[in-house]
């Protein structure tokens, strides 16, 4: 009896999570439908127009989908070059020692910080030394909410790629040191082509998690309506035009915000989807 | 006699319904109020309303800053008591309300250019000056017609930085309406409205975004309501005024906008002014109600406490808040004529025009009984006017 009731509770909250998934893009999709009938899906993915003036009013999401884009994949691209060291620190060098928890668990920590606290050092601290650095005068920008980002997902591709690391096989190592290979030819030639669908698939979650990043960057990025073409621009990113414009829109405004909230979910449920697959077929191997 | 007998088992059955209701005070009423709307006037509804819920045990007033235009929509749907907008409401707004909306002004405000300039802190600008700023055609801080108009004051050779608002915002609605009187240009490109197309500069959200950016950046310039800036005392330039005078944002030029022609409805936009001391950038802002107050859900009591809820905010201890938190207070004139319109508010025809204190209980009952002549309907706030005259 105890055991039916025990199931039932699991189904019910299996259920709910489902019904509430469902429930959030039946309300986007519902919602967006007025700005997609009047520019079409495309068109409006495509339109870099963005005029909220009532008489002359038109909307793209293209200038804030390439914001968003821009602004991740930089972070994704800074974040490697100390998130893949620490990596190989915690899960080859000091694999289960005691500094390595210590090293991780202070990464960790940096999951943990609020965003906002981050969007507070980026503006009183990172930003008068990009102002200095001579990127661009305001100090906003493309750039400097990338190194945030940047520092944000550290914490996402780090142990995710250093627990795939410590996961090889010692036998293939000890096998690849006795034909005489030093530390880091064992680490280029077996270790990483071993991890490397984990740390890809590693690196997609933490890319999933810059795109959908919101504070932080609205209080970065400068909030510029363009199309960004270099680090030094301003500009603006799906999450962060939602979080600004949400309060006082209504009509087609709304339904453009909302419309844009749709896309931000598809994007990130593809890349999802991605690392999904990439660890099922590292799981299959 | 026989009336006096009727007044006295009155008053005696008032009191008596008084210590027999459940909160022990000396209140009749027990009311809540709710309104939503605009967030500028916020920080002046907040105290004004904590004031008179202190005076008024019994009378709970809750406001949600949720915009002018969810204000609007409350009002609307009725689901609110009033709403409050800095934009009177347009033609279509109007003919989609279901009854006649009355406009109460309730205190005033300006959009004040605030700058950070190596140590610079009094700047004249005008209206074509600031347009284009704004728009990205003043680009440097020493361009020759800056200078032109600031003869006395070395301005550097720096790159100028204009901030807005990234957020939807009655603040950029009277400051783009403003430009749009002054300047052909920016009315031709840029419009009016709660959010614009811009052309150049940075973005934040709110007021405390676009200050903390100006007061982090050297060279830059924005927009900001005046009761933020006055209570940070931000340095803020000078503009010049429709009369040709370099006015800067106090609470005695923005006031000094409404000293105009008053149109008998209060509904009016105050920027570019005509006094001389007038700040150009000037707004009012408003609480909307239904006139008539008889309509499902709501009861008179519910309109007694309203009326007197707004005849407290454009008396003198009302405005005497509004000067506390930086808002400009209502010039004579727009007092008096805001208390006209508030008498136009009925509950299905009839007048409402008792005050639920204990003690104007009494006046109730006796305005009931038709013992009382006019002298006794008139509010208190009314006979101060008679007297002042």
């Amino acid at each position: 009896m105890k055991d039916k009731i025990f199931k039932g509770l699991l189904f019910a909250a299996a259920l709910t999570i489902l019904v509430l998934t469902a429930g959030v893009v039946y309300v986007l999709v519902k919602q967006s439908l007025d700005v997609f009938q009047e520019y079409g899906f495309f068109g409006f993915i495509f339109n870099a127009e963005w005029d909220p003036r009532p008489d002359t009013e038109e909307y793209g999401a293209w200038s804030f989908i390439v914001g968003t884009l821009f602004t991740a994949f930089f972070a994704l691209l800074l974040c490697i070059p100390f998130s893949l060291p620490v990596a190989l620190f915690n899960g080859e060098y000091f694999n289960g020692r005691k500094i390595s928890s210590f090293v991780s668990s202070v990464v960790d920590l940096l999951a943990g910080i609020p965003s906002i606290v981050y969007g507070l050092w980026g503006f009183y601290t990172l930003r008068p030394i990009v102002i200095q650095l001579g990127i661009n005068a305001p100090g906003f920008g493309i750039f400097l909410a990338s190194i945030v980002l940047a520092i944000m997902i550290i914490p996402y591709a780090s142990s995710l790629s250093a627990e795939f690391l410590s996961m090889i096989p010692n036998t293939l190592k000890e096998g690849a040191y006795s034909l005489g290979a030093t530390r880091v030819e064992t680490i280029w030639h077996v270790s990483l082509p071993m991890a490397s669908s984990g740390i890809v698939a590693a690196y997609i979650l933490a890319l999933g998690r810059a795109l959908g990043e919101t504070m932080a960057v609205t209080m970065l990025i400068g909030n510029t309506t363009n199309v960004p073409t270099s680090l030094r621009d301003t500009g603006n990113t799906m999450a962060s035009v939602i979080a600004n414009q949400f309060g006082e829109a209504d009509g087609l405004k709304l339904s453009a915000l909302i419309g844009i909230g749709l896309l931000l979910f598809l994007i990130t449920a593809v890349i999802n989807l991605i690392a999904k697959f990439i660890m099922k077929r590292l799981a299959a191997r | 006699m026989k009336k006096k007998l009727l007044l006295f088992f009155l008053i005696g059955l008032t009191l008596f319904s008084c210590s027999g209701s459940r909160d022990k005070s000396k209140r009749s009423v027990a009311v809540t109020l709710s309104g939503a709307g605009a967030t500028f006037p916020y920080p002046f509804y907040s105290i004004v309303f904590r004031d008179y819920m202190r005076k008024h045990p019994g009378v709970t007033i809750n406001y949600g800053a949720i915009g002018s235009g969810g204000g609007i929509r409350s009002l609307r749907d009725k689901s609110v008591d009033f709403g409050a907008s800095d934009a009177f409401l347009s033609e279509k707004e109007t003919a989609s309300m279901s009854a006649e909306v009355l406009h109460i002004p309730t205190c005033m405000g300006g959009v004040v250019l605030s700058f950070t300039l190596n140590g610079i802190d009094s700047l004249r600008l005008t209206g074509e000056l600031v347009a284009d700023i704004f728009m990205g055609k003043i680009t440097r801080w020493n361009d020759p017609r800056l200078v032109a108009e600031n003869p006395d004051i070395l301005l550097p050779d720096l790159e100028i930085t204009p901030v807005y608002r990234s957020d939807g915002s009655g603040t950029t609605f009277v400051f783009s309406d403003y430009l749009n009187k002054v300047s052909p240009e920016w009315k031709r490109v840029m419009g009016k409205g709660k959010a614009l197309k811009w052309k150049a500069g940075l973005a934040a959200k709110g007021n405390p975004g676009v200050a903390s950016i100006v007061q982090l950046t050297e060279g830059a310039i924005g927009y900001i309501g005046s009761e933020y800036a006055l209570s940070l005392q931000m340095p803020s330039a000078y503009l010049k005024n429709r009369a040709g005078n370099y006015v800067k944002a106090t609470l005695e030029t923005i006031a000094a906008a409404a000293e105009t022609d008053l149109p008998d409805d209060m509904k009016l936009t105050l920027t570019d002014m005509p006094h001389p001391d007038a700040y150009p950038i000037s707004l009012m802002t408003w609480i909307l109600v239904y006139q008539d107050q008889a309509y499902p859900g709501h009861s008179k009591q519910e309109a007694e406490v309203l009326v007197d809820l707004l005849n407290y905010i454009i008396s003198p201890d009302g405005q005497k808040l509004a000067e506390q938190v930086n808002y400009a207070p209502l010039p004579l004139q727009a007092v008096q004529k805001t208390q006209r319109i508030i008498n136009r508010i009925h509950f299905g025809g009839e007048r409402i025009s008792t005050v639920p204190d204990p003690e104007m209980a009494v006046v109730n009952v006796l305005s009931q009984t038709e013992v009382a002549k006019d002298s006794m309907k008139m509010s208190r706030f009314e006979k101060s006017i008679v007297n002042e005259r």
